[in-house]
């Protein structure tokens, strides 16, 4: 119950803090910790992201959605230094960091995980866990040699590492081979390695694909957990279901650019939101297009509905 | 067929030189390769540059043998980074294109005729190993240990040889316990994991090299020391591949995975020559001669590492369940 009452209250201070905000695309939030202006990326041809003007408020659960290909993952590799943009600036904290390698970026408190999840394959669970944390002193090459100098640090990484363990009901596995773990058990492992570095902005990649659905409850319960935590979500998905119950506001890319943004229900019944998942003639009987427009696009609609996850 | 003799020579050899060679250069690999997943094929340069490193100070010039020591390790340090700075950048199997041809070209560079003052062309250096040899404390003569028969020259080679191999292994077992190993193990598994959590791998990928370069330099020591000699031909790119062989057979990261390699390679590989000689010489194999009887075992170290990759590719030391990780 207590923790009912503790997530209602700071999901209410999350949602309070949106209400009143325009919803148009780019809005500007009350306490953005990330700004993002102007920031393109091309692949030859294809402008993959190319996005105006975007905040992300901190303490909040956001959620980037979009259909297949919209960007999102592309436009996440460019703000967490995986990928370099082609014009563009933003701003983490109010530092400018485009440029900055991802290391650094994850050392300031910006810690992404990934669409297919990385897992050490080779290192147990446990050790994956302890590599998350950061300023070890027998990371150093010459301090490592001496155990003395870094075991007092070993034990303390430890002992967090196995409270994040306990949270996300790894314990049972912890001296095993992270490759010997399933899907779902793999997500929670690189999310609860994610929090070892003690970000303040946490960016889950589709947490919550290849995930089965039992799985599903426990990891977004987690996400919520983050934010009672005191920490800010940003994350990507691109099925709207999932989006609804989680997050307190969201942001919908479609073909790279901004096209929506408001809080999760409003957003759902936006008809650009719409028209971006569905196809602009969703709506009607593909007969009537086919009148309208001939068979070939009737062709297109089938293909366009197809691409989407429910 | 004189067993007996077979049997001498062949655990002479698990012990000797090449067995040292092979031992720390493996070791090195095993950082590089085993632990940090770089493929660096151009081991054979490591050695080159620090035997050539340590040749040239000496006899070219005239220099101090110590001298001659640090400038080795030193020239590795430096080929280690010119390797690593445009490579470590990119894709695994860049540095592995990289340093095979970086090795060939150090290899021509030494050799070629333009360098002969310098380098001593094709006839490489000599006459730099004196002060190595005056260090000895061992009487001249020839000592037997049960199989084991050495001269007194030889016995110091072995001696300071498996001295390095042992401080080299105890380094990596330091090394790869710690939290610096752990990381070096994880950019393995997965390096942009790894930068997402905070750790500049580029870095650590660099430190890898050099580390690895320097087990490699200790091998161009005690290869040059031990025949007296450097000659460019001996750091051929197929010295790499058997370094390879050594490491493979007793089990990549594992830190005890060289030394097994190096004793059973080098065992094997003066045993099947002894025993391809003497059954030509007397009789017993009667279609070949015993020139090809010493390129058949080349042939039979492919074939026996074919046959170990199907069967055993984690080596002898290392966990099949392990490397089938992967596979998922």
């Amino acid at each position: 119950m207590r923790a009912d009452q503790s997530m209602n209250t700071s999901r209410d201070a999350a949602v309070a803090a949106l209400a009143d905000l325009p919803r148009e695309p780019g809005v500007s939030k009350p306490d953005p910790i990330l700004i993002a202006d102007n920031v393109v990326r091309r692949f030859g041809g294809l402008t993959a992201v190319d996005v105006d003007h975007v905040e992300v408020q901190r303490g909040a659960i956001t959620a980037l959605i979009g259909p297949n290909g919209a960007g999102k993952t592309t436009f996440f590799n460019l703000l967490t230094g995986f990928d370099k943009v082609d014009e563009g600036e933003w701003t983490y904290n109010g530092k400018a960091i485009q440029g900055v390698p991802p290391y650094k970026v994850a050392r300031m408190g910006m810690v992404r995980t990934f669409q297919l999840t990385k897992v050490l394959t080779r290192l147990t669970v446990i050790e994956n866990m302890r590599l998350g944390a950061t300023g070890q002193r027998g990371e150093r090459v010459l301090p490592s040699v001496i155990r003395a100098l870094w075991s007092g640090q070993e034990r303390e990484i430890t002992e967090r590492a196995d409270d994040l363990l306990r949270r996300f009901k790894l314990d049972a596995k912890r001296e095993d081979f992270a490759g010997s773990l399933s899907g779902g058990q793999r997500k929670l492992l690189e999310m609860a390695r994610s929090l070892m570095v003690n970000p303040e902005l946490v960016m889950l990649d589709e947490p919550m694909a290849g995930v089965n659905p039992a799985l599903t409850q426990s990891l977004l319960g987690h996400v919520k957990d983050l934010r009672e935590l005191g920490m800010t979500v940003l994350f990507v998905e691109h099925d709207m279901d999932m989006v609804r119950d989680i997050s307190d506001w969201v942001i919908v890319m479609a073909q790279g650019k901004i096209i929506a943004e408001g809080p999760p229900h409003e957003v759902m019944a936006d008809t650009r939101v719409i028209d971006a998942y569905l196809g602009a003639h969703h709506d009607q009987s593909l007969a009537e297009i086919a009148e309208e427009e001939g068979l070939d696009v009737a062709g297109e609609i089938l293909d366009t509905d197809g691409g989407v996850q429910t | 067929m004189d067993w007996g003799f077979i049997f001498t020579t062949s655990m002479s050899a698990a012990i000797g030189i090449s067995a040292i060679v092979f031992c720390l250069g493996a070791i090195g690999l095993n950082i590089q390769f085993g632990y940090t997943g770089l493929l660096n094929f151009g081991q054979a340069a490591f050695l080159a540059v620090a035997g050539y490193g340590l040749a040239t100070t000496v006899t070219t010039l005239g220099l101090n043998f110590w001298l001659g020591i640090v400038v080795g390790m030193a020239a590795t340090v430096v080929l280690a980074v010119i390797l690593g700075i445009p490579t470590l950048r990119l894709r695994a199997d860049y540095l592995a294109i990289v340093t095979i041809a970086a090795a060939e070209i150090l290899r021509l560079t030494l050799r070629s005729v333009a360098f002969k003052d310098t380098f001593g062309g094709s006839d490489g250096l000599q006459q730099f190993s004196d002060a190595f040899y005056k260090l000895n404390p061992i009487s001249p003569g020839a000592y037997d240990f049960g199989p084991f028969k050495y001269n007194e020259k030889s016995w110091w080679v072995i001696i300071v040889g498996w001295s390095l191999v042992a401080v080299w292994t105890l380094l990596v077992f330091l090394l790869m316990r710690s939290p610096f190993g752990r990381v070096l193990r994880g950019i393995r598994e997965d390096e942009d994991a790894v930068r997402s959590l905070g750790k500049n791998v580029y870095w650590y990928k660099m430190q890898a090299l050099i580390l690895g370069g320097l087990g490699g330099a200790f091998a161009g020591f005690m290869l040059a020391l031990g025949q007296s000699a450097v000659s460019p031909d001996a750091y051929a790119t197929n010295l790499t591949f058997l370094i390879y062989v050594v490491l493979i057979i007793g089990g990549a990261a594992r830190v005890f995975g060289p030394i097994l390699g190096a004793l059973i390679f080098s065992f094997l590989f003066q045993f099947v020559d002894v025993v391809l000689d003497q059954a030509v010489n007397t009789g017993l194999i009667t279609f070949i001669t015993s020139t090809q009887a010493a390129q058949i075992r080349l042939v039979m170290v492919g074939v026996g590492l074919m046959l170990l990759m199907i069967y055993r590719p984690q080596g002898i030391l290392g966990d099949r369940k392990e490397l089938q990780l992967d596979a998922r």
